[in-house]
């Protein structure tokens, strides 16, 4: 039962770190592209949706290319700040952060459209900086929305496989999720471990797709 | 219409002769992928019979059969995973032989190199990573463990291993650089440019590699299915074998 709290905490920990990671980048590239027009929006929505379409283990390949020891960023990395990711419980965080990003930002884009320009204008007219117009107007009024984009990216974290297996390998007790311990225990022939780890994946994911439908209901309502 | 015929005629021959030749399923173990490739059109030629693969980590592969894969035959890289086939009921009896044996190295990158020229250095604290393969599914990391345990080595270095999911895993993490040095087997890294081989564990001393084939008994075709194994066997895709750095087996 230990090595099932290990696994499960540890993919609770990880999905919530990324989670965090990518918030201040996700809601700001949220804000962007649901309220300014600028050269090259397009090609950076498309860039930014391709994690939700192309094959995770693609994603995986294209992290593991540019994180990997000898890759741009993973040389660089552990050139200057002695810093190693590949096959590492970063390598985790590294991945689900990258799938979970296309959700959350759309979901913030939307959110934002979805609040009226008028109040933020009307901010503005009345002698308001436009920095204080996002905290004070835009981002109350778009909680919920993007509230229910974290959890929406908190899940996707929580099951994420096909990247996290490239990148971070399949080691115990350091880069073993939920996912990745299903897949291992089947392999192994334990089918019994793996049905527990498959039912507190079942129980995480109700819960956190419950929580964000209530968050989006309440906000139509 | 009439110029139709040569074609309607050439589709029915083709039908025909379809139908006449066996399709093979084989599952293997990933360190024979480059050989059987280059073994399995030499056995078309002569027989007509086609060869699909399934590569994989035998132990993989093995728990792959157990749970009905259509496989007609199994080529694992440990004797391990075929008795616990043969215990289990799903080979036909007297299909087993052993067909090669390999041996276990140690490879690091062959640019840049780990400072490793014997296994006692891989507990030095400049070697950060070493891939195995995973020791409960992957032939090479069961080897790998058990002889580190041999030598005491294991749990100096038990933590440094990364467990991956089949020998050419292994290769390609210790090719990219992520892992400092790799366990595989002689003709894995016999196929890579990119690594060399840091320590030959010596035959006499080292596990005894072999592979053994076997027939799986739900096959469809037994017949054609024991003609390739005995193909395996033989002198021409031995050769083959040979060329790839296999050793005869015992």
């Amino acid at each position: 039962m230990g090595e099932v709290l290990q696994i499960t905490f540890f993919t609770l920990g990880v999905a919530l770190l990324g989670t965090l990671l990518i918030l201040p980048p996700g809601i700001a590239l949220g804000w962007w592209l649901a309220r300014r027009d600028w050269p090259g929006k397009a090609v950076v929505e498309t860039f930014v949706a391709l994690p939700l379409v192309i094959p995770p283990v693609a994603t995986g390949l294209i992290l593991l290319k540019l994180f990997g020891r000898r890759g741009p960023f993973g040389y660089f990395l552990e050139r200057t700040l002695g810093v190693e990711i590949v096959f590492t419980w970063k390598a985790v965080v590294l991945a689900t952060a990258v799938m979970s990003f296309p959700l959350l930002v759309r979901t913030a884009r939307v959110a934002f459209e979805e609040i009226n320009p008028r109040f933020e204008e009307a901010a503005c007219t009345l002698g308001a900086a436009p920095w204080d117009v996002f905290w004070t107007i835009t981002l109350p009024l778009g909680t919920r929305g993007l509230l229910a984009g974290c959890v929406l990216a908190f899940a996707r974290a929580l099951g994420e496989f096909g990247a996290t297996v490239m990148i971070a390998g399949m080691i115990p007790g350091q880069t073993i999720t939920l996912a990745l311990g299903i897949y291992q225990e089947v392999q192994l022939g334990r089918d019994t471990e793996a049905l527990k780890l498959l039912a507190i994946s079942v129980v995480l994911a109700f819960a956190a797709v419950w929580l964000s439908e209530r968050l989006l209901r309440g906000r139509t309502k | 219409m009439k110029s139709c015929r040569p074609i309607i005629v050439a589709f029915i021959a083709l039908v025909a002769i379809a139908a006449s030749a066996t399709e093979l399923t084989v599952f293997a173990a990933a360190s024979l992928s480059d050989s059987l490739r280059v073994i399995a059109p030499v056995y078309a030629k002569a027989t007509g019979d086609t060869v699909r693969f399934n590569f994989g980590a035998s132990g993989t592969l093995a728990r792959q059969i157990k749970e009905g894969a259509p496989a007609d035959l199994f080529v694992s890289a440990d004797e391990l995973r075929v008795d616990q086939l043969e215990k289990a009921g799903l080979l036909l009896p007297g299909t087993r032989q052993t067909i090669l044996a390999n041996q276990l190295v140690l490879i690091v990158a062959a640019e840049n190199a780990a400072p490793v020229s014997s296994l006692a250095d891989l507990a030095k604290v400049g070697v950060k990573r070493i891939a195995i393969g995973e020791p409960a599914t992957v032939p090479v990391g069961t080897y790998t463990k058990a002889h580190l345990e041999k030598l005491g080595l294991w749990t100096q270095v038990a933590g440094k291993c990364v467990p991956l999911e089949n020998v050419r895993a292994v290769l390609a993490a210790v090719e990219s650089g992520n892992a400092d040095a790799g366990f595989v087997y002689r003709t894995d890294a016999l196929i890579s440019q990119k690594v060399r081989v840091a320590v030959m564990v010596p035959l006499a001393e080292g596990p005894k590699i072999t592979y053994p084939v076997a027939v799986v008994r739900s096959t469809r075709a037994p017949e054609a299915a024991k003609t390739f194994a005995g193909f395996l066997a033989g002198p021409e895709a031995q050769k083959i074998f040979a060329k790839f750095g296999f050793l005869p087996p015992n």
